[in-house]
């Protein structure tokens, strides 16, 4: 069950420092969300169904997404790869007339609980788009800080914490004489990594990518998925994706799903090269979607 | 090859000479338009022009029955103050409302019926806002009877639709992948309004909400019977005001020629002001696309 719109309330509700006074908000108390400190986290899907007014699109999934290890989700358009992981940080809910059913827990930390604010879920639950979106009024840093600023975090070195993150992208070397310069004047790739960036300086423990590389070209998808790899250290990592050969890359395990349902979750090369299901098999091999 | 195609044939002469008939039609009937546009400006520069002077800008117009008749300051200025409470008053609300309809109402019925009337309220006539002013706040003698607070929110009464409709639209623009890039950070939505939202949509809403102003500075009926009127500069708008529509309005009644003539002085001064709005407006608009 959904509980209702909390989004105004400050986050310092979720944790357990924060006098009355305290308007700042710091980095959730990751101990108080029950998600334990220090170790990667896991994320688990229960039971989950997710509806856009009367269509059922998410019918009844179970996947965990392991600590530290990268998830592909693949399977033909439209079978409820993007709506599943949006489900994960909440942001399905945004879509008018959209609604989910079911849990997600991320370690022991219910995301659909009641009273849950649903920005301290988002904080620690990153999202990457398909379509590089920066802000088009900031600047490089600005856009990097954003994550930051929108949510309140006073950050003791914001410049530090902003160059952290676009080195941890491999964009620094590109961009560290120009971080004043408009956002939206990188290329194609560069913007994508930007976003990443953007994601990484708010620290989430998770990363939920939404087909990052479909609006890109093969050389800045190659260097996003070297990036993928290098994030999985600190990060876990959710990503869907259209592209077969992305998936069998970057994932630890892949997950097939199809109208809805998961198909299959194993290991990325078992699933490529030994499917257990005869209707993986088909999509893996390019009989059908 | 003589089984080219028949797509590949030349317009046939009849095609030819229709598409000739009726781009002469077309450009006949724009001209047409035009007629009366440049009849405007040119009677408004020819009669205008010649009543401008140093004295015309700075002296104010003093009633006298003979003599100079004095000049369009106190209108200039009461103009640019009523219009000014007026945007004060109808831009801010605008954009509140424009912001509500977009980022929380949305679909929703109630936001239907609040567009609803913001399309019948574009539509009234201005006499009518100029009249329930007048019934509401010039009859009962709230602060006076005539000021020109007064003929400010009949004003603002009348930019309110515009500024809604202009900044809806433009926040209608902010592509939607923003906000959601806002919000899957872990941004409240106030915060996502505040510092994505308005930011990139900034440069439409100046555009708009000047091109409203430009609209209510025209305006002579909601100012007649609420500000009107006065010769005296004033900077109290709470007293009766002068205005330029009100000045044209008196001015072209008279049976004076140097005031009719004023009038004429008035007007063109009025058209410049607007067109400067206008200009002000595009080259911001042209800014926010480059």
């Amino acid at each position: 069950m959904i509980p209702p719109e909390s989004e105004t309330k400050e986050t310092t509700e979720m944790s357990t420092a924060g006098g009355p006074s305290e308007q700042a908000q710091d980095a959730p108390d990751l101990s108080a969300l029950g998600v334990k400190e220090g170790a990667g986290h896991q994320v688990q899907v229960k039971d989950l169904h997710a509806y856009y007014g009367q269509v059922h699109a998410i019918r009844g999934v179970d996947i965990d997404f392991p600590a530290n290890e990268v998830t592909a989700i693949i399977g033909p358009s439209g079978c409820g790869k993007s709506t599943m992981i949006r489900c994960i940080n909440r942001m399905h809910e945004e879509i008018p007339g959209a609604r989910a059913q079911g849990s997600v827990t991320l370690d022991t930390f219910d995301v659909y609980g009641a009273g849950v604010d649903v920005t301290s879920v988002r904080r620690v639950i990153g999202m990457v788009f398909q379509k590089p979106n920066p802000f088009p009024t900031m600047s490089i840093f600005d856009n990097v800080a954003a994550g930051l600023r929108l949510t309140g975090t006073k950050s003791e070195n914001l410049r530090e914490t902003v160059h952290k993150a676009l080195r941890a992208v491999g964009l620094w070397g590109e961009v560290k004489n120009r971080l004043d310069e408009p956002g939206i004047g990188l290329s194609g790739g560069q913007q994508q990594r930007l976003c990443i960036a953007r994601t990484v300086a708010v620290e989430p423990e998770v990363i939920l990518m939404d087909e990052p590389c479909s609006a890109l070209d093969p050389i800045a998808t190659l260097r996003v998925e070297e990036l993928i790899d290098e994030l999985k250290d600190r990060y876990t990592i959710v990503i869907v994706t259209h592209n077969m050969q992305q998936a069998a890359r970057v994932a630890n395990s892949t997950v097939f799903m199809l109208d809805g349902e998961v198909v299959e979750h194993s290991p990325t090369h078992d699933l490529f090269t030994n499917p257990t299901n005869e209707r993986t098999e088909r999509y893996v091999t390019g009989k059908f979607g | 090859m003589s089984s080219t195609p028949s797509a590949f044939a030349p317009v046939s002469r009849g095609r030819r000479r229709k598409d000739g008939a009726m781009r002469v039609v077309l450009l006949a009937g724009t001209l047409v338009a035009l007629i009366p546009l440049i009849l405007v400006i040119f009677y408004l520069l020819q009669k205008g022009l010649s009543s401008w002077s140093g004295s015309f800008f700075t002296t104010d117009p003093n009633g006298n029955f003979f003599g100079d008749p004095g000049g369009i300051r106190s209108a200039i200025v009461g103009t640019l103050e009523i219009v000014g409470l007026a945007s004060l008053i109808s831009v801010p609300i605008g954009i509140g409302v424009a912001l509500y309809l977009t980022e929380y109402g949305k679909d929703g019925r109630f936001a239907g019926v609040v567009r609803y009337f913001v399309d019948v309220m574009t539509g009234v006539p201005s006499i009518v806002f100029g009249l329930f002013i007048y019934i509401v706040l010039v009859l009962s003698k709230v602060g006076g009877a005539f000021t020109g607070w007064k003929g400010s929110v009949a004003l603002s009464l009348l930019m309110l639709p515009i500024v809604i409709r202009a900044a809806e639209v433009v926040l209608l623009l902010v592509p939607s992948d923003l906000r959601e890039a806002a919000l899957a950070l872990g941004a409240p939505r106030w915060r996502v309004v505040g510092r994505v939202v308005l930011p990139t949509a900034l440069p439409g809403l100046i555009t708009g909400s000047l091109l409203a102003i430009a609209r209510g500075m025209g305006e002579t009926a909601p100012l007649l019977f609420t500000a009107a009127g006065a010769f005296a500069l004033t900077g109290n708008l709470s007293q009766q005001m002068n205005a330029l529509p009100i000045q044209i309005y008196n001015d072209i009644l008279s049976p004076r020629d140097v005031v009719v003539s004023r009038a004429w002085g008035a007007g063109l001064t009025l058209v410049a002001m607007v067109l400067i709005l206008n200009l002000i407006a595009r080259g911001i608009a042209r800014r926010s696309v480059a």
